[in-house]
């Protein structure tokens, strides 16, 4: 939780100071100084750590959700929900299932003694199973928060190097392109681009996530640069010039690996962020199509129940809970790691 | 300062044609068909219509004349005439609005606009506020909360709390109805004895004298200007905070403190005029979370300004307008990052050195 002050108050390191060098070494001899900072940082912070655990839960439901909710094998695709009638109205929690029944989960009887298998989390309109879109929704989060953290670091990584490293006139072009998709508003952006990109992939998940790694590089372009700019002069770059290296191979051997540590923290923290965007992206109409196992399509049932909202909360609290919960998992990560990185707080040990 | 203000400025246009590039790149995604929305109001059904069109608009053109097209308009050999521009103000036709997008940017930004006017004064006024109490009460438990607080605001989609925030305060407790006016108010503003001095609802019913029209504007506001401010008050709060914390450790503050003032002067006085200083810096950023912001926002609570027409533009892959829309924003945008440069510029000097 403390985002960019030292925090003298609280001790880092517990133990005796005997017991922490020793357990230090250990840890730093397998993984370095800085990572092993990071490490222990991560762990010592209590907010950190429920930052840790909602993000492991979402990965072990993730993983389980076939044994979590079995898809309906006659669908085919087990991103599609399978949905219980065609009615519109939305249907609360424990409601049994009536058609097309998926196959109960092995634990479901034993935990709860009963036979039918029910919607546990009620059904949106169009008899959409919310439980099931949940869980599987999300393997579609996670997706879609680790591709587009992913493909947006590597494109700022490369331009962001390449722009310092070489300077001159490459350095400028590539600066101003930066600005330039930093002059729109960012999901404004990537709604209009999604908008175009549907007609060109169809409905699905690849026109937002495109449209949000296109205007998603530019501020990991920009911390590398500065930082390249900064690592570029010191005594170990100029060594290993003296000595012969070529350009790409002090760039990717000794600069970028002591630069890259801003655009982790950048990075943890945008995973919430980027799927935030891009369930509201879905919530507009732009994203995924009706009935995919996404959180933000299941809440935009939720528009045409404005009205009757009291009595069908489910249809938004549940897959509002899940995006709550993903977004300040990765949120709690990423200030525990900015807090971590901070210069003033190594000077506060 | 004037050589930086001057050379600030003289970037404005060449941001403004990055700008406009990118939309035009944009735009080549769209099929000569679609991008036919530019110039007519709807697509012919039959062939010939359709390939006539492409024709005479050179739809099919490289794009480097397509794109002088787009910035200066078509003008008709014949008869002289010119269509669309850019420049001229002509975005093309909103075919999910069924009008020109020029015209309903017109009618739809006054709401926007007032909206996100209104928003800015909890957003910037309760958010520092915020900020420094969380810095003089550092790690107390009041900090915590307040970090708690915002940080799950800043975790929330803005649609999930906005539907929650309409599922208490209008469906259980029916205090804050969406919309934009009541049905009753909306009465009395078109008629003809209500002078529409600014388009804003609530400013206009204060300077004619209605304060039942003021009044039912506000309602329709506190949900919408709630939603926006709650998520993007982190932002803020963090800046502040971390910007207090460190003026706070000044020496110059030991002295104010060391000459026997009190510690609130110390703090208001002293502290928090420097303190704000970067806060400046986040008006960028700031602005792009109005923007954006306002997109949801506007949906959910069914406010007719420009957020809820982008997304009906873009649900309805009206990809024209979409774009005009964006290239509006992108121009506030820009012209939003000068003012806050400027201002930065004005108020600490050491910027204008680089």
């Amino acid at each position: 939780m403390n985002k960019t002050v030292p925090n003298e108050n609280k001790p880092q390191f517990k133990g005796t100071p005997g017991a922490n060098l020793r357990e230090l070494g250990k840890l730093e001899a397998t993984i370095g100084p800085e990572w092993a900072r990071l490490v222990r940082g991560v762990f010592t912070n209590p907010l950190s750590i429920v930052g840790l655990i909602l993000v492991s839960s979402f990965i072990l439901i993730a993983t389980f959700a076939p044994v979590l909710a079995p898809p309906l094998d006659a669908l085919g695709d087990p991103y599609l929900i399978p949905r219980d009638g065609y009615s519109p109205e939305p249907k609360p929690p424990g409601t049994v299932w009536q058609r097309d029944i998926p196959p109960i989960p092995f634990w479901y009887t034993a935990v709860t003694g009963n036979e039918q298998w029910v919607h546990l989390l009620g059904t949106t309109s169009g008899q959409f199973d919310i439980y099931y879109g949940i869980v599987w929704g999300t393997r579609t989060a996670l997706f879609v928060g680790v591709f587009i953290t992913a493909v947006t670091v590597v494109i700022g990584l490369f331009v962001g190097a390449v722009s310092a490293y070489y300077g001159g006139w490459l350095d400028d072009l590539l600066m101003r392109i930066t600005e330039i998709f930093m002059a729109f508003p960012f999901l404004l952006a990537a709604l209009t681009l999604s908008a175009i990109l549907v007609p060109l992939f169809g409905r699905g998940i690849w026109p937002a996530t495109i449209a949000l790694v296109c205007f998603g590089w530019m501020t990991y372009a920009r911390v590398l640069r500065a930082e390249i700019l900064s690592a570029k002069e010191r005594d170990y770059a100029l060594a290993a010039r003296v000595l012969g290296a070529k350009d790409s191979r002090i760039l990717a051997r000794h600069i970028v690996p002591n630069a890259i540590y801003p655009i982790l923290v950048l990075a943890s923290m945008r995973v919430g962020d980027y799927v935030l965007s891009f369930a509201a992206l879905s919530f507009l109409g732009v994203g995924t199509d009706i009935g995919y196992a996404d959180w933000g399509q299941i809440v935009s049932f939720a528009r045409d129940w404005i009205l009757s909202l009291d009595i069908h909360w489910y249809i938004i609290v549940y897959p509002g809970i899940a995006l709550l919960l993903f977004g300040l998992g990765w949120n709690l990560i990423g200030d525990a790691l900015r807090d971590i990185l901070d210069p003033r707080l190594r000077k506060g040990n | 300062m004037t050589a930086y203000i001057i050379r600030r400025l003289l970037q404005l246009p060449l941001t403004m044609l990055g700008v406009t590039l990118l939309i035009f790149a944009m735009l080549q995604l769209l099929t000569p068909v679609e991008r036919s929305a530019l110039y007519v109001p709807s697509i012919p059904h039959n062939e010939g219509a359709i390939d006539a069109i492409i024709a005479k608009y050179g739809l099919d053109d490289p794009f480097y004349i397509q794109y002088w097209r787009w910035l200066v308009g078509h003008k008709d050999r014949n008869t002289g005439e010119v269509e669309g521009g850019v420049l001229r103000g002509d975005l093309g036709f909103s075919r999910s609005g069924r009008q020109d997008v020029i015209d309903m940017i017109a009618q739809r930004l006054p709401a926007t606009v007032e909206m996100a006017l209104w928003s800015a004064f909890p957003i910037i006024g309760i958010g520092i506020w915020l900020g420094v109490i969380s810095a003089i009460n550092h790690n107390k438990p009041i900090d915590q909360i307040i970090r708690v607080f915002t940080t799950i605001g800043w975790s929330f989609p803005t649609f999930v709390f906005g539907l929650l925030v309409l599922l208490v305060f209008y469906t259980k407790l029916g205090w804050f109805p969406p919309g934009r006016l009541s049905d009753s108010i909306n009465v009395v503003v078109t008629s003809p004895d209500f002078h529409r001095y600014t388009q804003l609802n609530t400013v206009d019913g204060l300077l004619n004298g209605r304060m039942d029209v003021f009044w039912d504007a506000l309602r329709h506001l506190v949900l919408p200007i709630l939603t926006l401010s709650y998520v993007v008050w982190a932002r803020i709060l963090r800046v502040t905070r971390s910007s207090m914390l460190e003026t706070l450790r000044q020496d110059y503050l030991r002295t104010a403190r060391a000459k026997g003032l009190s510690e609130k002067i110390v703090v208001y006085r002293h502290a928090f005029r420097n303190a704000l200083l970067p806060v400046i810096t986040i008006g960028g950023s700031m602005v792009v979370g109005l923007l954006d912001g306002t997109v949801v926002t506007e949906v959910i609570f069914n406010y007719p300004g420009m957020g809820s027409a982008t997304a009906r533009a873009a649900s309805s892959l009206d990809a024209t307008a979409v774009l005009a829309f964006v290239l509006f924003g992108g121009m506030v945008l820009t012209v939003a990052n000068l003012i806050v440069d400027i201002l930065y510029a004005m108020v600490d000097p050491r910027i204008r050195l680089t």
